[in-house]
Parts: C-alpha cells; sequence; structure tokens
C-alpha cells in the first residue's frame, strides 16, 4: 500500500462538531479534493462536501486546508501536507450546513447588496459602447474581474470575523470592477452603498484576501480605490448639495 | 454614512498631525543639541503664541484621531455598538482634549 496520510476532517453541523482522523493512501499529482472524494468513495459516505467542475473555475470547492482557506481541486497534497497530516475545516466566516459544507447565502447576499449587478444603460437599439481596452478604467475593471466567487478572501478577513456586517472582500472587489464600466450606469447608487457604514472604510487593508486569492486577484487594491472614490465623491459639490 | 465621515475626519486629521509632529521632533532634537533644561524650554515657550496655536492644534487633532482608531477597537474587538459606543467614544475624545490642553496650557501658560 501507497504512503498513508492522516487527515483530520471537520464533522458536524450548526450546532458544533469535532475532528474525525482518516487514513488515505498519499497518490502522485493527489488534491485536497481529491483525498476528501477518497474519504467519501472509501471510508464514510456521510461525508458531505461540496464541489463542481475540479479545475479551478466555479469556486465550490473552497475549505481551510490546515488553517488556511485554499481551493482543494487546486491544491496539491505535497505542498501543504505537514508531517504526513492534514488537518480540513469548513470554511471561516460562514455558517456551517453539514461537514465541509458551508451555507454560501450571506456570502451572496453581500454582493446583492453591494449592487454587484451589471446596469447597463443602452438598450439593443443602440450601438455597442466602444471601450478602449487600453483605458486606465477599462485596466481597473480588468484587474478585478476574474473572481469565481469561492469565498476565499471572506473567510481569510479578520475585518468579517469581527464586523457580521462588513460587505467583505468579493462583493467590494465585484463593486470597483463595476464602478470602472463606462458602460454601467448606477455608479452613483452603488457607491452610496460601498461607502456606507458596512462598506469599504471597514477595511484595514491586512491583505489577508490578496495573500489568499487563488486567482491572483487584489481586492484589497480594489477596496483601496473605492476609498479613494468615495473620498473625492464625499468632497466633491453634488455630495454637499444633497446632504446640505 | 457615519463611518465615511468618520474615515475623512481620521484622514484629515493625520494630514494635520503629520507636519505638526514632524516640527515637534526637528525643534526638541535641535533645540537639546546645547544641554536645555526643562526651566530654559518652558522659558521659551511660556506665553508663545506660536506654541500655543501648535500644540492646541495638534491636541485638538488627536482628540478626534485617536478617538475614532480606538471606536475601531471598541467595535471588532469587545463588539460595542450603539449609545453605549456613542457616549464612551465621546468621553475618551473628552478626555484626550481635556488632558492634552492641560499640558498645552503647562507649557505655554495661560492667555
Amino acid at each position: 500500500m501507497a504512503d498513508s496520510i492522516t487527515v483530520s476532517v471537520w464533522r458536524g453541523g450548526a450546532g458544533g462538531g469535532e475532528f474525525q482522523d482518516f487514513q488515505v493512501p498519499q497518490q502522485p499529482s493527489q488534491t485536497i479534493l481529491d483525498v476528501i472524494t477518497w474519504i467519501q468513495r472509501h471510508l464514510d459516505a456521510s461525508l458531505s462536501y461540496r464541489f463542481a467542475c475540479r479545475v479551478g473555475m466555479c469556486g465550490s470547492c473552497a475549505m481551510m486546508v490546515n488553517g488556511i482557506p485554499r481551493w482543494t481541486c487546486r491544491t496539491h497534497v505535497n505542498k501543504v501536507m505537514q508531517d504526513r497530516h492534514l488537518t480540513v475545516e469548513p470554511l471561516r466566516n460562514l455558517p456551517v450546513i453539514k461537514d465541509l459544507a458551508c451555507d454560501m447565502s450571506e456570502f451572496f447576499e453581500k454582493w446583492r447588496q453591494a449592487e454587484g449587478h451589471f446596469q447597463g444603460s443602452s438598450s439593443r437599439d443602440e450601438t455597442v459602447a466602444a471601450i478602449s481596452p487600453k483605458s486606465s478604467q477599462r485596466q481597473a475593471a480588468n484587474a478585478a474581474i476574474e473572481c469565481i466567487n469561492c469565498a476565499i478572501c471572506y473567510a481569510s478577513c479578520d475585518v468579517v470575523a469581527w464586523n457580521r456586517d462588513y460587505l467583505g472582500p468579493a462583493a467590494l472587489n465585484r463593486a470597483w470592477s463595476l464602478q470602472n464600466d463606462q458602460r454601467d450606469h448606477a455608479q452613483d447608487e452603488r457607491l452610496k452603498v460601498v461607502a456606507g457604514d458596512a462598506g469599504c472604510h471597514q477595511c484595514h487593508s491586512q491583505q489577508g484576501c490578496s495573500t489568499y486569492c487563488p486567482n491572483e486577484l487584489n481586492p484589497t487594491a480594489s477596496i483601496a480605490g473605492l476609498k479613494r472614490m468615495s473620498a473625492h465623491w464625499f468632497m466633491n459639490k453634488k455630495y454637499r448639495q444633497r446632504h446640505g | 454614512m457615519v463611518e465615511l465621515r468618520l474615515y475623512m475626519a481620521q484622514r484629515a486629521t493625520a494630514a494635520i498631525m503629520a507636519p505638526l509632529v514632524l516640527l515637534h521632533l526637528g525643534v526638541m532634537i535641535y533645540a537639546i543639541q546645547g544641554g536645555l533644561s526643562a526651566d530654559e524650554i518652558l522659558e521659551r515657550t511660556r506665553g508663545s503664541l506660536f506654541w500655543g496655536v501648535t500644540y492646541g492644534l495638534f491636541v485638538i487633532t488627536v482628540s478626534v484621531h485617536a478617538t475614532i482608531g480606538l471606536r475601531n477597537i471598541l467595535r471588532e474587538w469587545f463588539r460595542l455598538r450603539g449609545p453605549v459606543l456613542t457616549v464612551l467614544c465621546w468621553l475618551i475624545g473628552a478626555g484626550l482634549l481635556f488632558f492634552g490642553l492641560r499640558a498645552v496650557v503647562a507649557v505655554v501658560g495661560l492667555p
């Protein structure tokens, strides 16, 4: 038999739980998701976890691995294993449904709250907007756009842990992307939300989100952009007129 | 929009404090070169409108800046919210202002 790995998997639900140890044979190029799947298929069919694409596109398989949030389908065992041991837990900062599956509702609800959807101003009868790929706005939008909604940034954020209302790095990163989309017409409304009491000014720039983002995005920079944008907005004439 | 206003106030006060800190450190390093005593320093600061305004402004900005920073800590680490947080922050700000201005009066004297 191949060398085995000891894997401590968190088992339980919303009411609490504990770690259960499993022995899993090590394989070449084995990912954390492979390990969890092997446990479910060979050792305990009741183990709950979530995955879909297995190639780092869908963002559904994120878990805490040895205390760090990671996309498990693209994380190789031999890169994160410590003394032939792995600890796998559900994502931090989100309520657990069962075992390794957590409830993502609040994460997506915050995207909605942050006006994270594109709101175009043109109808289908108008010509397509010409946006130069070299424009600074488009480049800022592009830099933030490859988010796969895995919630790794949300799990790594201490401000989310301290302040449950905080919109979090993913929703704010998405908002920054749309604030730089010249075709979007909801930028005033969105800025009011993201500059609100649960918004970008709560961020302490600790950069956990940027450190652990599997797609190497930089939500901290996006949030800093929103801070600058809202500071300008705060000082501009229109704001003072509206709010006396 | 409370958080945005506090954020702006904290940045604005930081912008005022930064040159004042540099001025304070620069003058302090320059002044002690010849071995000035506390009495000799007070002799120069007493009755000075410039130092009164400089340190008075510094104390006012510190009271605002530090209170906003402490408010974040009280919110995040101690989970304080609502009137308790507001009253505590006003007390902290008032305390910093009172003790700070008391120190300014000791250095510059009353007008």
